[in-house]
């Protein structure tokens, strides 16, 4: 596992880390997701997590690399983009996910299918850092 | 009778629109200028509703809105037997030009968003005289591709979903949660397929870089105004557009995004009531010049 840079790059580190305790306490997301089981990487460019997920909850966030461990499609971002997209308002070209791949701060490689099926799904998901209060600062 | 009846009312018109009737639906309050508005791609006369319903508007205008053919409760034609929909600039225009016509409208203003935002610099390239004024919300000559339009209509990727999912990050973050699922209801209604063909005209077919610059403002006054939560038809695109129309007028509307109508009305007022005021002003203007 590679650490963090510096500070504001492990501040995302760390609020990524909580976002499957976040989903935990979301039932109404993961019932949007009950029907999606994925692997997929997800997370900063440079430091993304390997997420397993099962009927809308993520049961595994460990991470990369892993050895040999497979994912379906990626979605990375870099450490300013996350910390712009959890924003109580985020700015504008910052506040949505393919805001941000528009404006080359992040990529999705991959197969798709599961991201796009489950679109809003991961959205949501990955804006849940932003609730209730700013989880980030940049 | 004690339930709140808002003001517009609903009816169809017959229209000829390529040498076949299309019954199309549309909605309308108001007296004075008429006022036409076009729905955005994928959606429907509904997201007018508020400027529908707008009291003190209606008072100057007829304001209308029509479900194109194959949105709302305008029903493809009787002649389509299924194959794919495209909506091309050509097309467009005509059924615009046709549904003015049907309603013997005379020199309406035409207010149109997104897809509705680009023919209207089409209307003004090629027919400036048929209209009073026009005014394009998120509207551009062109605009960057941010996703393949392919996975808004496939068998394996549900349709409602999946639009809705797409257009939910262009709505500004201010706005209202029920006006946003409200917006976002509309998308997940429409046909399957019908989104993805009116962004033919958008992405393929209604290029119009290179012609804008033809536009003459003095002809008909052009309004742009573009939320600065559109990343689709950004201000920037909007700026570059109007930056090649001599006398065009631009706005850039705070806490906006690309629905400004349907997505908070309130803060979409501010900046479309005062261009709505001033053509009404023209248009007195013009009437007493007239008279003199």
């Amino acid at each position: 596992m590679t650490s963090p840079s510096n500070a504001s790059d492990a501040a995302v580190f760390e609020a990524f880390a909580g976002i499957p305790a976040l989903l935990d306490q979301t039932p109404a997301l993961i019932l949007r997701g009950r029907t999606l089981d994925c692997e997929c990487l997800l997370g900063p460019m440079d430091q993304p997590f390997h997420a397993s997920i099962r009927g809308g909850r993520i049961v595994d966030l460990t991470p990369a690399p892993v050895l040999m461990r497979s994912w379906r499609f990626s979605y990375r971002a870099s450490s300013k983009a996350w910390a712009e997209y959890w924003k109580p308002v985020p700015r504008p070209g910052w506040h949505d996910l393919l805001a941000l791949t528009k404006r080359e701060e992040a990529v999705l490689e991959g197969d798709l299918h599961p991201f796009m099926v489950h679109l809003q799904y991961f959205k949501d998901v990955l804006a849940l850092p932003r609730l209730p209060h700013p989880a980030v600062s940049s | 009778m004690t339930g709140h009846i808002e003001p517009m009312v609903g009816r169809y018109v017959h229209v000829e629109i390529d040498g076949e009737t299309h019954r199309i639906y549309f909605e309308e309050n108001g007296a004075g200028l008429p006022l036409v508005c076009l729905h955005t791609a994928g959606s429907d006369g509904r997201q007018w509703r508020h400027l529908l319903a707008d009291e003190a508007l209606a008072k100057k205008f007829r304001i209308i809105a029509f479900d194109m053919p194959w949105h709302g409760k305008s029903n493809p034609p009787a002649s389509w037997t299924g194959e794919e929909y495209r909506l091309t600039t050509a097309r467009y225009t005509q059924t615009i030009r046709a549904f003015c016509k049907a309603l013997a409208l005379d020199k309406p203003v035409v207010m149109g968003c997104s897809i509705g935002g680009r023919i209207v610099l089409n209307l003004a390239i090629e027919h400036a005289g048929e209209f009073r004024a026009l005014i394009g919300l998120e509207a551009a000559d062109f605009q960057a591709a941010w996703y393949d339009t392919s996975w808004l209509h496939r068998p394996d990727v549900h349709g409602g979903e999946i639009c809705a999912a797409l257009v939910s990050g262009l709505i500004a973050p201010q706005s209202p949660d029920a006006s946003r699922r409200e917006t976002l209801w509309c998308y997940m209604q429409s046909g399957p397929g019908v989104f993805k063909g009116d962004l033919y005209f958008y992405r393929v077919d209604g290029d119009l870089r290179g012609r804008v610059e033809e536009i003459d403002t003095g002809a008909c006054p052009l309004y742009l105004l573009t939320g600065e939560y559109d990343f689709s038809c950004t201000p920037d695109d909007t700026r570059r557009t109007a930056a090649a129309i001599k006398g065009a007028s631009v706005s850039i509307m705070e806490q906006l995004g690309h629905f400004p109508m349907s997505e908070n009305h309130e803060q979409f007022r501010r900046y479309i009531a005062p261009v709505l005021n001033q053509i009404l002003k023209q248009s007195i203007s013009d009437k007493q010049g007239e008279y003199r």
